[in-house]
């Protein structure tokens, strides 16, 4: 996007806007990262850093929230620099609830904790690892312009909802084999939703991108792969 | 087919579309210099068409060619076809105070004449002869007035000056003057620019009601007037159009990068 | 960053040289005032003296002495069959002789009758054939003394002077004197100056010829000029193509302005009067020559007038489908028309005060009586000056500066019209 308005200290702000983004986009995939790594290391000492860290993100929402209002209210922005202002304002609050997210999967470190030689199934932290990487992607296109690079990402989702069709299965076959896993798979369970919506989410993020771009809406619906909705497992009669 | 039912086509083309003018390859020249470069655009009824583009790209020029205000210009020279209705205005037949009659225009400064506002209203439809008894007159003026909204602020006093009027009021007595002739196409060259917020709004709003019954163009230095009062909207540089279309597609995604330039405020 | 926003060393606005070139910029300011208010004084000071000089040789001249006395209107002297033939003036000299019964017949007589002006016996006539009744009776008329006698009473020339050096001998001043001491004499206000004719006599010499004359000639410049400096004005400015020819046209008109007015009047000779053959002397011939000089002004003030008009106007008009004439006739002439009228009235005010082509065209015809239409010889009011000013008579000598006051009365009458006008029109919108 050329920065070449006029009115200088129209693009300054609208390239403080931009930067915003990219730190709360660096932010919230720090703590997805350190989400993960919580749970994995069972540290709670580190999800409560996770979880203090969520602030950051909050303020920083906050600041994108009012810069925005102010170059709308002040510039009347238009075309592009309208679209970069509408992204500006839905994905920094996408990007506040990707850290959401990461600060509940913190949360749940501790109960998760409480019970021992409980093993943390691999597969949440593939998925995170997986999300964490689109996320990346996302912001990689939003700050080159790139489509192209949204579009990809927005159709990497499915592989994550596949993942978290079978970790269900399985946190839910473990629960049934013994009765006292079903606090901690169920904690795993929310945590691996969490990351599952993280992943919607960076779909958002990509349509978002895309139409900053294009000025289209995607319309086309997204493949989905997420089909816990209608999973049942029943447990064997013997 | 045939070129009569090509014609034809374009015709009944055009009544479903609902054009009233149609302009195609319009060159204007100034002596040598060439001020409109073959602008095709369509003008549909009732709908408002703002034209937009830095000064000196040839909107007010084009405006001005729709009821050939252009004329009083003596190095000026019009090419291409420009159809009102289906019949070329800059035909030989067209007499041309009976198209200035049927297409009226509101100017960028407010210009009523310095006589009242009963006599600015019914100047127009006395040298027409749209009426002839003193009761018609007064009709014309009560309608026209209560169409540009301005009835109740004059009522009382229509026989003070025109000029005597706000800037806001006297530009809202030249739309009831040239609504008075009761013409199909209204055009209107930067009728806001030297009006206050209020005013404008208020102008707006009336342009707003006026699309019931009239094909509106109007040539507007603000982006964000064109936004707000019309529904498509055609970017003009350096004497063609670049862009024209739906006005929400050129202000939320212009496909052109000139226009996008334009309308953000990269280039002026 | 724009590139307008390097850094200039900061300006000490506050320092010595700021502050002495501060002082200088309000010196030569004041210097530029006071040459401004130098130069309006002087002006000022100029018209002064040239008015006061008019006024202090002119305004003896806006009152006439008369003598009074009885006249019997003697029957013998009367001829009933044609009064206008009737020896007046008998009649005159010896009710006047009678005052004076101790002087003798002869010289004496002669001198004492020098008293009452030659006029006397006219106005007599005047008052008999009004009202034939008075013949055989005694009236009273009060007629204007001689010019000598005028002079001698508004002071010119001192009684104590040699009696060779007075136009006026010892024994005229003792019946005079005599006269006043009875009351006979009286000074009321002038106004021969006004209702009579040119006269061989200053004390009989009025200005009605030239003022009529005048009024004659302007009728005739104005109906001339006028409608035809605004159509040729509105063709120029409305209808002719920008090209070569109206150019010439444009050029030609504004030089026609700076001619000099003689070369008008030979133009008027040559043409008006040998060619034509149109009377000599006559307003008609004068007027067309005075409307020839003032068209340029018009035709310009007009052009100027039309071209002041907002094309704002003209563009709502033709925006309403008005056609080109009722865009002209409707909105932009009656708008142009306080400019025009104030050309026009500058125009006439100029022509009023027009001598050389006159004088070239004989409008400096001696008449004893006001002519009656445009084709009489006439004179107007600044030939009469001329005439007057080359009288030998030194009653003339006032009556001359008088003339020039009434001239300018006149100039400033027409601007205070053209400036009420102006304001008059300009203000209805």
């Amino acid at each position: 996007m050329p920065n070449d308005h006029i009115v200088t200290s129209y693009d300054k702000e609208l390239e403080n806007l931009r930067s915003s983004i990219a730190r709360m986009g660096g932010l919230a995939e720090t703590q997805i990262a350190g989400a993960v790594d919580a749970l994995f290391k069972r540290s709670a000492e580190r999800a409560q850093q996770v979880v203090e860290a969520d602030k950051a993100l909050d303020d920083l929402e906050i600041a994108i929230e009012k810069d925005a209002i102010s170059i709308l209210a002040r510039r009347q922005p238009m075309a592009t620099d309208l679209r970069e202002i509408v992204s500006a304002l839905k994905m920094s609050s996408i990007l506040e609830r990707i850290g959401d997210y990461s600060k509940n999967i913190a949360k749940r470190v501790t109960a998760i904790n409480e019970t021992d030689n409980f093993r943390i199934v691999r597969t949440v932290g593939d998925m995170a690892h997986l999300v964490q990487k689109m996320l990346k992607d996302v912001l990689d296109a939003y700050i080159d312009q790139d489509a192209v690079k949204a579009m990809d990402v927005w159709e990497r989702d499915a592989p994550v909802d596949e993942l978290y069709n079978s970790l269900f299965r399985e946190l839910l076959t473990y629960m049934m084999e013994d009765a006292r896993s079903i606090t901690p798979c169920t904690h795993l369970l929310f945590a691996a939703k969490n990351v599952e919506r993280m992943g919607d989410h960076v779909t958002n993020l990509a349509e978002i991108v895309f139409y900053l771009v294009n000025g289209e809406i995607l319309e086309d619906t997204r493949p989905k792969g997420d089909r816990t909705s209608f999973t049942v497992l029943r447990p064997s009669e013997d | 087919m045939t070129e009569a039912q090509v014609e034809m086509k374009t015709r009944m083309d055009n009544e479903a579309n609902n054009v009233k003018f149609s302009t195609r390859g319009v060159h204007v020249f100034y002596g040598d210099k060439e001020a409109l470069k073959g602008v095709d655009l369509d003008i549909n009824n009732n709908e408002v068409t703002a034209l937009i583009g830095p000064s000196g790209c040839g909107k007010s020029t084009y405006l001005r060619c729709l009821n050939r205000m252009n004329d009083t210009v003596d190095s000026a020279r019009v090419t291409g076809s420009i159809l009102l209705d289906g019949a070329d205005v800059y035909d030989r037949k067209v007499d041309v105070v009976q198209l200035r009659a049927r297409v009226g225009m509101v100017f960028q400064k407010p210009n009523p004449f310095p006589k009242s506002i009963y006599d600015n209203i019914v100047y127009g439809p006395r040298i027409h002869g749209l009426a002839s008894t003193k009761t018609e007159f007064d009709e014309i003026v009560e309608t026209s007035l209560k169409k540009a909204g301005l009835w109740n602020e004059v009522k009382d006093r229509l026989d003070s000056g025109g000029t005597s009027l706000s800037g806001g009021q006297q530009q809202r007595l030249c739309i009831a003057r040239a609504i008075a002739v009761s013409p199909e196409v209204i055009l209107m060259d930067e009728p806001c620019s030297a009006l206050d917020p209020i005013a404008t709004a208020r102008v707006e709003e009336l342009i707003d009601e006026l699309r019931e019954n009239y094909a509106i163009v109007i040539v507007t230095h603000s982006m964000q007037q064109a936004a707000r009062v019309s529904q498509r909207t055609a970017f003009f540089h350096i004497g063609e159009i670049v862009e024209h279309g739906n006005t929400e597609q050129i202000f939320t995604n212009p496909r052109e990068e000139r226009t996008r330039d334009y309308i953000t405020g990269r280039f002026g | 960053m724009t590139e307008g926003s390097s850094n200039f060393a900061r300006h000490d606005w506050d320092g010595a040289d700021a502050r002495r070139r501060l002082k200088r910029r309000y010196a030569a300011n004041t210097r530029l005032k006071l040459y401004g208010l130098s130069a309006i004084v002087l002006a000022l000071g100029l018209l002064a003296v040239l008015l006061g000089s008019l006024v202090m040789t002119g305004y003896k001249s806006f009152v006439q002495t008369h003598v009074t006395f009885d006249v019997y209107v003697n029957p013998e002297n009367y001829d009933q069959a044609n009064p206008f033939d009737s020896d007046y003036r008998t009649m005159i000299r010896d009710s006047f002789l009678k005052l004076f019964p101790e002087v003798p017949p002869g010289p004496q007589q002669r001198q004492l009758f020098d008293i009452p002006s030659t006029g006397a016996q006219l106005k007599l006539r005047e008052i008999v054939a009004a009202d034939p009744s008075v013949v055989g009776s005694t009236i009273r008329i009060s007629v204007p003394v001689s010019d000598e006698f005028d002079q001698f009473q508004k002071g010119e020339g001192s009684r104590d002077a040699a009696e060779d050096a007075r136009r006026v001998n010892d024994r005229q001043i003792v019946w005079f004197d005599k006269l006043a001491a009875d009351g006979k004499i009286s000074t009321p206000f002038n106004w021969t100056l006004f209702n009579s004719a040119d006269s061989r006599f200053p004390e009989l010499a009025g200005l009605k010829g030239a003022i009529v004359g005048t009024f004659y000639l302007l009728l005739v410049t104005f109906v001339l000029s006028f409608p035809i400096g605004i159509a040729a004005a509105i063709y120029l400015e409305e209808f002719a193509p920008k090209n070569k020819w109206t150019d010439i046209i444009e050029i030609n008109i504004n030089n026609l302005a700076a001619v000099p007015s003689i070369v008008f009047g030979l133009l008027a000779l040559a043409v008006f009067l040998q060619t034509f053959g149109l009377p000599r002397s006559a307003p008609l011939v004068g007027g067309m020559t005075i409307a020839l000089m003032t068209l340029p002004t018009i035709i310009i003030a007009t052009r100027a007038a039309l071209k002041a008009v907002p094309p704002s106007i003209r563009e709502a008009a033709l925006g309403v489908g008005a056609s080109k004439h009722q865009v002209i006739i409707h909105h932009v002439l009656p708008l142009a028309m306080p400019g025009i009228l104030t050309g026009t009235i500058i125009g006439m005010a100029h022509a009023i005060g027009e001598t050389a082509p006159l004088l070239l065209i004989g409008m400096n015809a001696f008449m004893t009586s006001a002519s009656v239409g445009i084709l009489d010889p006439a004179t107007t009011l600044p030939t009469q000056i001329y005439i007057w000013a080359d009288s030998p008579e030194r009653g003339f000598v006032a009556r001359t500066s008088a003339a020039i006051l009434v001239l300018l009365g006149f100039l400033m009458l027409m601007n205070g019209l053209a400036i009420y006008l102006r304001r008059r029109l300009e203000r209805k919108w």
